[in-house]
């Protein structure tokens, strides 16, 4: 069987999903199984297999698991967000359908991506820039204490810092192929640990402090661990150096338990993490109240879970039971309605996700391609750590996205171009030589 | 590069594999305190969902049932309109507040939810709660109301050969359809089996069941009723300083004679004393179907506030016998005082539940009367019973006689307030028919001027047992 063709099979379970999601949130909904959800099914279906099409004729070699799987989770959130508000159904929807336009541009403009090296130092600086923008006075703007957002108003509100994401990326992975030699090879050892030259490790350097400063400056501790990590994965992939890394790690803790201390909306951050069910904390303004009620949602759920449209999230007086319920809090909805059986399904597929990313990597014939890979699947499993771990209380609890499940315009366009360079290489990497 | 790629994979499932760990954490291994968390409202709003069953008086009048909200949730609505707010008490599943029956019956009226049920909660209708009939008996409540016209003070009456709570009133009250909305002066503390009262000479009941139980004494032992008597090394006086020479106790009794009991309850001695108080019932939370927090135990309390320990050697044993020495009790346990030796010294636990019927209308459960404890011998209860009589008949306490039906009873009134100020508090407690009692009752107003149990308790409690014996109980 072709790859395309087992893309195509791969199609089905997804399929299968949104239908039966949908026939499910209706049934819950109305006693009576609508036709609208199969129409949704059908919809859904029909931009699944036209995006086929286009990966069938443009990158005939790619991976096929990969489109399936985000086609799976995509599926997924949207029955997740349509049982929330049917409204936002529609926009994530509408949103999914711009990604697969930008999906499609990203293969046509990059079909030779190598070619983003070129602009490495644009990007990156576009992609700080933007980091920068929810800091800005008249557009930007803050949710939950952390600026993550860019408000054009009567426009559009979107998450530079999903966009940022890939930017940081393809830099790194073109630095670091450069600078991977120099790195290792430059190094003095001290102590028989390998400290890395520093004027190459000058920017990467400069990176770890952007991180903190995204900390401070935005209060976005999800991204900053995403950003940071995603850097230390590549180093040591680019290096193979543990001591990089764990130097990498130390200098971390030691900015996170400074921030942690000093930084006042940081540390509360880090009280409402540690004592969630304190009375005090639970009461407080933007205090425990959204962790300690995901603990409870997951607990409600239990082994199989509420079913489908059957957990509470407000309260019968009006107001959040679950702030948030469909970008910070999904995970926990999904746990309280299908239970641990559901959420550690959702967890596998991302596994399998990053781990055809990885494959992905290890078939790449260049340093870039891999780099990009590596660093993209990286990324892409931290997101999904920093924000699954902050709602099952792993690590403090912070605003990123659960990608292409989250409600989430910027979450479901970057992640979908994210799956086009990650298709882009695959094909590169999987053409005869 | 392809080593360190493995090797980073391996810790990304790793990290997953935390995710996966601590997400059963919640929803397995620590599911159960998450759920039963204080903070947590949505075992509350599954409340919500179930419609509870009735509360029903014994006649079967509706004391409390559930009504449609929006959201296909219930509330609570209480038709006597606040006749039974104490004992039947409020659930407002939305607050997660809950008092009384409401509280304490609370697995009966949600229907059992078993733990299938539960996984296979969706697929099941929604629950419905079982029916609970209280034995509380709606003329009596009312006469109780009218009876104690406003007064703060309180009813309880029991069937002292079941334990069934008949009546159970006090003031202030509450309505319990308005528990947000409490008018000054209302209250959702319940007096009847939360106050900390003095019981006065009601309580030379207890100390003569143990001088004669005990076979220290008969009803016609004879104490030297003098005034003043030294006990615990204070001058102890009778009313009036009136001086009585030598009586029997009988006559002890009818007349009240404080230094007669006084001098018994040292001769008894603490032991015995606190014995027979722990028999009765003292000191312990009285096992009723209520919210424990919403009972209080009744015992002599220190000068500091807090009680003593059973049998301290630091009591004034000698006017707790008369129903001083800092002794503070509820109506509840002065009427199951009265109830045992009503009953031939047997106690009978009390309880507000008669049975729990499901929406079929099959019985679900029964109370059957459970005796608490045997307090006395039935022959000291048959002597003590005939003193009792006396008081009714001769003694301070004939305002409580019912025309042609013999009733037993002793009154008290009890000093409070400052020395010298004259507030009393009135007691009366009693049974009838003395010969085949089917009703006991303890009653009390709480702050008089010089209004005494036999002029001001006693009448209330006329009332309220001609109520119950004229309905047949």
């Amino acid at each position: 069987m072709t790859a395309r063709n087992r893309e195509l099979l791969g199609l089905i379970p997804a399929s299968l999903l949104v239908t039966a999601g949908f026939a499910g949130v209706f049934i819950q909904r109305s006693n009576a199984l609508s036709n609208v959800s199969l129409t949704y099914g059908a919809l859904f279906l029909g931009l699944c297999i036209a995006a086929h099409v286009f990966i069938r004729l443009t990158l005939p070699r790619a991976d096929p698991y990969l489109f399936p799987l985000v086609a799976v989770l995509a599926s997924f959130g949207l029955v997740m967000i349509y049982r929330i508000s049917p409204t936002l159904a529609r926009q994530q929807a509408q949103w999914f359908v711009l990604g697969l336009v930008l999906f499609a541009g990203t293969i046509i403009l990059f079909r030779d991506y190598r070619k983003l090296e070129r602009y490495r130092y644009t990007i990156v600086l576009v992609s700080l820039g933007l980091l920068v923008l929810p800091r800005l006075p008249g557009i930007g703007y803050a949710a939950n204490g952390a600026y993550l957002g860019v408000r054009i108003p009567g426009l559009f509100v979107f998450q530079p810092a999903e966009f940022a994401k890939i930017g940081l990326v393809v830099f790194l992975a073109s630095y670091l192929r450069d600078t991977r030699q120099v790195l290792v090879q430059g190094g003095r050892r001290f102590l028989g640990v390998t400290l890395p030259p520093l004027k190459q490790f000058g920017p990467v350097v400069v990176i770890w402090g952007l991180a903190m400063a995204t900390l401070v400056v935005l209060s976005d501790t999800g991204s900053s661990v995403m950003f940071y990590g995603g850097l230390l994965a590549m180093l040591y992939v680019a290096t193979n150096r543990l001591s990089f890394v764990v130097i990498g790690l130390i200098a971390a803790a030691i900015g996170f338990w400074y921030l942690g201390t000093h930084i006042p909306h940081i540390h509360a951050r880090v009280e409402t993490w540690l004592h969630p069910l304190n009375p005090r904390l639970y009461h407080a303004p933007l205090g425990s109240y959204q962790v300690a009620n995901s603990m409870f949602a997951q607990a409600a759920g239990g082994l199989f879970g509420q079913g489908f449209g059957r957990s509470a999230l407000s309260l019968p007086a009006g107001g959040a039971l679950l702030p948030f319920p469909q970008t910070d809090m999904i995970y926990a909805v999904i746990t309280a309605e299908l239970g641990l059986f559901g959420a550690v399904a959702v967890l596998i597929t991302y596994l399998m996700f990053v781990a055809r990313g990885f494959k992905t990597a290890l078939l790449a014939r260049d340093s870039f391609s891999t780099l990009l890979a590596v660093g993209l699947s990286a990324m892409f499993a931290l997101q999904v750590f920093v924000i699954v771990g902050g709602v099952t209380r792993v690590i403090p609890l912070t605003g990123v996205t659960l990608p292409f499940i989250s409600y989430g315009g910027s979450s479901i366009v970057t992640n979908l171009v994210l799956l086009a360079l990650l298709l882009l290489i695959s094909d590169r990497a999987r053409r005869p030589a | 590069m392809s080593t360190p790629i493995v090797r980073l994979f391996a810790v990304i499932v790793l990290l997953f594999a935390l995710l996966v760990l601590f997400t059963s954490r919640w929803t397995v291994f620590q599911a159960a305190s998450l759920n039963n968390n204080p903070l947590n409202v949505r075992t509350l709003l599954d409340e919500l969902q179930i419609k509870r069953g009735r509360i029903l008086a014994a006649d079967g009048t509706v004391l409390a049932r559930s009504v449609p909200a929006p959201a296909h949730t219930w509330s609570r609505t209480y038709p006597t309109d606040g006749l039974f707010s104490q004992p039947v008490g409020y659930s407002i599943a939305a607050q997660g507040r809950s008092a009384g029956l409401e509280q304490s019956a609370g697995p009966d009226l949600r229907g059992v939810q078993t733990g299938l049920s539960s996984i296979f909660g969706p697929l099941s209708p929604r629950p419905v709660g079982n029916d609970v009939y209280t034995t509380l008996d709606p003329k009596a409540q009312r006469t109780a109301v009218s009876q104690l016209g406003g007064r703060a003070g309180s009813v309880v009456a029991l069937d002292p050969r079941t334990g069934a709570v008949l009546a159970m009133y006090a003031n202030p009250t509450y309505d319990n359809n308005h528990v947000d909305q409490l008018a000054p002066g209302q209250s959702t503390f319940n007096n009847s089996t939360q106050a900390a009262w003095p019981p006065g000479s009601t309580f030379k009941v207890v100390t003569a069941a143990a001088a004669i139980d005990s076979g220290k004494y008969t009803p016609n032992s004879m104490v030297n009723g003098d005034s003043p008597k030294t006990i615990s090394g204070v001058p102890l006086q009778n009313d009036n300083n009136q001086s009585f020479g030598n009586i029997d106790l009988t006559q002890a009794l009818t007349f009240s004679v404080n230094t007669v009991w006084a001098q018994v309850a040292e001769h008894v001695g603490r032991g015995t004393m606190t014995d027979y108080m722990k028999r009765f019932g003292f000191y312990a939370k009285p096992p009723l179907d209520y919210p424990p927090l919403q009972i209080r135990a009744s015992l002599p309390v220190a000068p500091n506030g807090r009680p003593y320990p059973p049998g301290s050697p630091n009591e004034d044993i000698g006017r707790i016998g008369i129903g001083q020495g800092g002794l503070l009790v509820t109506p509840l346990q002065m009427a199951m005082v009265v109830a045992a030796v009503a009953h031939h010294g047997a106690l009978m636990k009390p309880h507000l539940t008669d049975k729990v019927v499901d929406q079929d209308g099959r019985t679900v459960r029964t109370i059957d009367p459970t005796v608490l404890s045997q307090v006395m011998k039935p022959s000291t209860a048959q002597q003590l019973s005939l003193m009792m009589r006396r008081v009714v008949e001769e003694g301070t306490g004939t305002p409580a006689q019912l025309g042609g039906i013999s009733v037993a009873g002793k009154t008290g009134t009890a000093s409070i307030g400052a020395p010298g100020s004259g507030l009393t508090q009135p007691w009366f407690i009693g049974f009838a028919p003395a010969d085949n009692p089917k009703v006991a009752v303890a009653v009390t107003v709480a702050l008089t001027h010089g209004g005494f149990g036999g002029t001001i308790a006693a009448p209330v409690a006329k009332a309220v047992m001609q109520t119950l014996l004229a309905e047949g109980k």
